[in-house]
């Protein structure tokens, strides 16, 4: 299998080569599996019927929405730290975000569609919908930031991010009082105590797990496209400036005035933001 | 200079902007009153739905009218280069921040003021406890205003600011709308005792948002 690998000079890999191959099959491998234990192995709940065994997407894409926005904040808080700030965390947190934003969206879809036959609606006000929903926006808006390049981006993302975070929970709380009907999480409750058992217990674990891994891979993917990315900019930015310089020597020898007009024309369009890229 | 001097300073600039300029007066205001009269067409006043819905149609007018009052803010940083003007005057960047902060929660209150009336008018509402209105509307006032400085700092220098602003700015304030609302709720002929714990929550976020502004302002000036 031929992959794109950043070159040295693009920025250190997240995970090697190899590591990152093995994760994604292993990553496939437990879907598989895992679609074949909620859908035949796991018995069909005793109230809901097969309706439930969207518990078995639904709750890992939940908890890949909190654990890649954690990853983000984390990675946030490295990048505006001296001692440690580096691109990496930036194009961690960035990937992270990107991640969350897409399992926050299909927890949302996947709840959706598992309260049409039990609650009989397709959206309930209530309140772990309602602050998921939020949290689905908080991040969208942090997404709509990061595209926006020029200087200072770095850091003006990662504080962004730590504002968005820092929401996390008030929302949850204010949206908590406002209203419940929510089941109560069922592995975690208060009482520890799991209220369902065997196989469907165990199908939901594997279930985590295998969103875990398919989480990690994704990450590690989407962070070399990201390293890549930012070195072809930088790239194409050093071709430019390439060309203006080659233009003022022009200038220093006299003359070839059509020429050096047509140059200029060129390295001005190839240079980002300054052609047709007055939107931003 | 002590920070409050700096504050008032910087507070006392952007008022005496705006008591020339009067944007605020002249377009942000009637804007406001403008979404409280499209409420009404909207929600058909016959129906005696516009009392109850009151104090989050209220609200939503606040918010939006602030999106205006945050982008007014910034926007006049932007001319002349007065941000430059901004970071080489040696004040304090947490008295940069509390200064802008200031003059745009005093913009709002202003504005509630008069939104308040408006929809008391209008929408024929009874007032019942003025200390929980009050309080809940202070300090929704500073946590909006809070975040809207942030982020309005934050996109100072970006061609797309009036677009990602409000898109960055109404989820972070999600919780504010619905403590503010809960809370005039209680303080509009509810129960005036439900009102203090959303008064507790808009207190907190409105601190911690304060606290973030002053320690982020600095840098996101820097870059901007």
């Amino acid at each position: 299998m031929r992959r794109a690998t950043p070159g040295v000079a693009d920025g250190p890999a997240l995970l090697n080569g190899t590591l990152s191959i093995v994760l994604g099959w292993t990553a496939l491998a437990a879907l598989i599996t895992l679609a074949i234990l909620g859908l035949w192995v796991a018995p069909p709940d005793a109230v809901q019927g097969d309706a439930q065994r969207l518990m078995y997407v639904h709750v890992p894409a939940a908890w890949l929405a909190y654990l890649a926005f954690g990853v983000t904040a984390l990675a946030s808080v490295l990048y505006l730290w001296r001692r440690t700030r580096s691109p990496v965390w930036d194009r961690v947190a960035g990937a992270s975000a990107e991640l969350g934003v897409i399992f926050t969206g299909l927890c949302l879809v996947l709840g959706s569609m598992w309260g049409r036959p039990v609650w009989g609606t397709w959206w309930e006000w209530e309140a772990r919908l309602v602050s998921t929903a939020v949290l689905f926006f908080l991040y969208v808006g942090y997404l709509a930031l990061r595209r926006i390049p020029g200087p200072g981006r770095a850091k003006r993302c990662a504080i962004a991010a730590l504002i968005a975070f820092v929401d996390v929970p008030i929302v949850h709380f204010s949206v908590e009082w406002w209203r419940t009907l929510h089941q109560q999480a069922t592995v975690f409750n208060p009482d520890l105590n799991p209220e369902i058992h065997g196989t469907m217990a165990f199908t939901l674990v594997f279930g985590v797990l295998a969103f875990t891994l398919l989480y990690v891979f994704l990450l590690d993917r989407r962070y070399t496209l990201e390293t890549l990315e930012e070195g072809r900019e930088e790239r194409e930015l050093e071709q430019a400036i390439a060309e203006r310089t080659g233009t003022a020597e022009l200038v220093d020898a006299g003359g070839y005035t059509a020429t050096l007009a047509l140059r200029l024309r060129r390295a001005r369009k190839s240079l980002p933001g300054s052609g047709g890229e007055t939107s931003r | 200079m002590s920070l409050w001097r700096e504050v008032w300073l910087v507070a006392g600039k952007d008022l005496r902007i705006e008591a020339r300029s009067r944007v605020v007066l002249y377009q942000i205001l009637p804007f406001g009153a403008l979404v409280l009269l499209l409420f009404a067409f909207a929600l058909d006043p016959s129906r005696g739905l516009l009392p109850r819905v009151a104090p989050g149609l209220f609200w939503i007018a606040v918010l939006l009218a602030a999106l205006l009052a945050v982008s007014r803010a910034f926007a006049i940083e932007q001319q002349n280069d007065a941000r430059d003007g901004l970071r080489m005057s040696g004040l304090d960047s947490s008295a940069l921040f509390l200064g802008k902060f200031t003059a745009i929660a005093l913009e709002l209150l202003v504005l509630e003021v008069f939104l308040g009336v408006g929809v008391a008018v209008l929408y024929d509402v009874e007032v019942g406890s003025v200390a929980v209105l009050v309080l809940s509307a202070l300090a929704a006032t500073a946590g909006v205003a809070a975040t809207g400085t942030l982020y309005g700092v934050l996109a100072a220098g970006l061609r797309v600011r009036e677009t990602l602003v409000p898109v960055l700015l109404l989820p972070v304030v999600a919780p504010v709308m619905l403590g503010a609302t809960r809370a005039w709720e209680a303080g509009l002929g509810g129960v005036a005792s439900d009102g203090w714990p959303w008064v507790g929550l808009l207190a907190l976020f409105a601190a911690l948002y304060t606290g973030m502004g002053m320690l982020a302002f600095g840098p996101l000036l820097e870059e901007s």
